[in-house]
């Protein structure tokens, strides 16, 4: 039980903490904010890592085999396209 | 020792997620704030690939190596007015692999036969599965209507909204089944695990697609926003289900930047998010136009366009769908050019629902190599129009419409880009044809307003042809 309310106190507070960083981001940067953000909900690798890495049956393998091939464009994709986004945006001076 | 090092790298990459998200926030430091969280995320894989206790590599790097070339190959070759569709698949694999490993999961406990004890942990992995394969098939839904293979308008069935509810509530009875609830109940506890298992993912599947397909093209920024909030709620879900902090911590930072666009979306319409979800808005008569009578509109010509453009000391363009659709941003910004050159004031006003997701036309104006600070957003922007000389309305057409102003209209109360306030307002359009709302603009009739009936990226393109020729 200590572990789930730990989990939670974490979920509590990064939430909190997303709320405030994001509130203020200015909407020319709304499309790169959520690519971004949505390559970090790509973490999820980790668990799939995990489950490959130590998988028993062959079930549990495939399961995770193709977590890991989903997470990873996610994440490779979603930084990607993100810098590619970002690279584009200019200021008048700096054309 | 081992596992205090990986915690300690494990804390470091959260504060990097968060200095990079923080960093993200502003156009001098985004580049790097994204780079940042990049690197937080090697950091915290690197650490799980040395202390996971790897034992077959084979299959893991395989997997690795598909899913980097093929995420790599999407972000370089995509085109950037395809950026909504990409940003909703990416999302959709987010939540996918957060169901997968909380399925994964759940096998495992099962095989070791410790699943009786954990109910809590349980009802974590019902939500992992759930909410990701929600976030699952409802992005495919979304990309299909982004990409024109679905209907864009919202497609509805008889008792949608109690079929939707139904399942809903079959749904948590399943989850509440594979937390061990009723166990003791006879026919319960002939199904299997995996069955349960099985159902409650067939489940969330067809609820995503059933939630996503009653929802109009026009409202897709919404829903990019929702799913992407939904994809950091199944990774925290999933970092619940195996007990991992920096799942759960940056799970949650997805979950409320997703939620904050979210409300940001909302509010730019004067809609609540039950509204979005459920009103299956727009498109419902392109007949709303209430009176057949012909009303005179003002038809100009590109040249007439370009003279006024070229002799006004101030010209804002409002851009919508209909440019990215055109695919005319980078006739806009070479028309842009030339009207800089001769000492117009040029800037544009973009409305935050503009387009098909959050900052849509920002991305696509970026694209075409338009600098940021010539894009002003709707409070920026509205205290100028009254000063300006020529309002152009490219594929735009709600988010300019004067009924918001007025009581008993469909978009009453959402904030628009008061156009009309403008010397004069030229509009581009292929036709008289109403907006997403399905309704009419009574911008279109007004005395000061001309209509450009032509192609958005042609009416740019000659536009820009004729301003040359003036010199």
């Amino acid at each position: 039980m200590g572990e789930l309310i730990l989990g939670l106190y974490v979920f509590t507070l990064a939430t909190l903490v997303g709320v405030e960083l994001i509130r203020r981001v200015p909407p020319t940067l709304h499309t790169p904010l959520m690519s971004g953000a949505n390559a970090v909900s790509g973490i999820t690798i980790l668990g799939a890592v995990i489950v490959v890495g130590t998988a028993e049956g062959p079930w549990v393998t495939w399961l995770g085999a193709a977590a890991v091939v989903l997470a990873t464009v996610n994440v490779v994709g979603g930084f990607l396209v993100t810098d590619r986004m970002l690279r584009m945006f200019r200021r008048d001076s700096e054309r | 020792m081992a596992l205090l090092a990986q915690q300690l790298a494990y804390i470091a990459s959260a504060v990097l997620f968060v200095w990079g998200l923080k960093r993200l926030g502003s156009p001098d430091t985004a580049r790097s704030g994204n780079a940042l969280s990049a690197s937080a995320m090697l950091l915290a894989l690197a650490t799980t690939l040395i202390a996971g206790e790897v034992i077959s590599w084979t299959v893991l790097l395989v997997a690795l190596a598909i899913g980097s070339i093929a995420g790599a190959l999407l972000a370089r070759l995509v085109r950037m007015t395809a950026m909504p569709q990409l940003v909703a698949v990416f999302n959709g694999f987010g939540g996918g692999a957060s169901a997968l490993v909380a399925a994964a999961e759940f096998l495992r406990l099962e095989a070791s036969g410790a699943q009786g004890g954990h109910p809590a942990l349980l009802v974590t992995i019902a939500l992992g599965i759930l909410v990701g394969t929600v976030t699952f098939t409802g992005s495919f839904v979304a990309f299909g209507k982004l990409q024109g293979l679905l209907p864009g308008r919202p497609v509805t069935w008889p008792l949608q909204r109690v079929l939707s509810g139904l399942l809903f509530v079959s749904l948590i009875v399943l989850g509440a089944l594979l937390a061990g609830v009723g166990a003791e109940l006879e026919f319960v506890a002939a199904l299997d695990g995996w069955e349960v298992l099985a159902l409650l993912g067939l489940g969330a599947a067809l609820l995503g697609i059933a939630l996503v397909l009653p929802i109009g093209g026009a409202d897709m920024p919404v829903v990019v926003s929702l799913l992407n909030s939904y994809s950091g709620l199944a990774a925290a879900a999933a970092g619940f289900a195996i007990g991992n902090p920096l799942l759960i911590l940056a799970g949650a930072l997805v979950g409320a930047a997703g939620l904050i666009l979210t409300r940001i979306m909302c509010r730019s319409m004067n809609r609540s998010l039950a509204n979005v979800a459920f009103g299956a808005f727009g498109g419902a008569g392109a007949t709303a136009t209430a009176d057949d009578g012909e009303r005179p509109v003002r038809r100009t010509t590109t040249e007439e366009t370009a003279l006024l453009l070229a002799y006004a000391s101030s010209v804002v363009v409002v851009p919508g769908y209909g440019l990215a659709v055109a695919q005319a941003q980078h006739e806009t910004r070479k028309l842009m050019d030339l009207l800089v050159e001769r000492g117009v004031k040029v800037s544009f006003a973009i409305h935050p629902v503009a387009g098909r997701m959050p900052g849509h036309m920002n991305v696509l104006l970026a694209e075409a190599d338009v600098p940021y600070d010539r894009l002003l957003d709707l409070d920026e922007a509205n205290p100028e129009f009254s000063r300006t000389d020529v309002v152009v309305v490219v594929g735009a057409n709600d988010v300019v419409n004067p009924l918001a102003r007025e009581a008993d209209s469909p978009i009453s109360g959402m904030p628009i880009l008061n156009v009309d306030e403008a010397r004069s307002v030229v509009v581009i359009k292929r036709s008289l044809s109403p907006g997403f709302a399905g309704l009419d603009n009574p911008l279109f009739y007004l005395d000061h307003t001309l209509m450009l009936f032509s192609d958005a990226r042609e009416a740019m393109a000659d536009l820009a042809r004729e301003v040359r020729e003036l010199k």
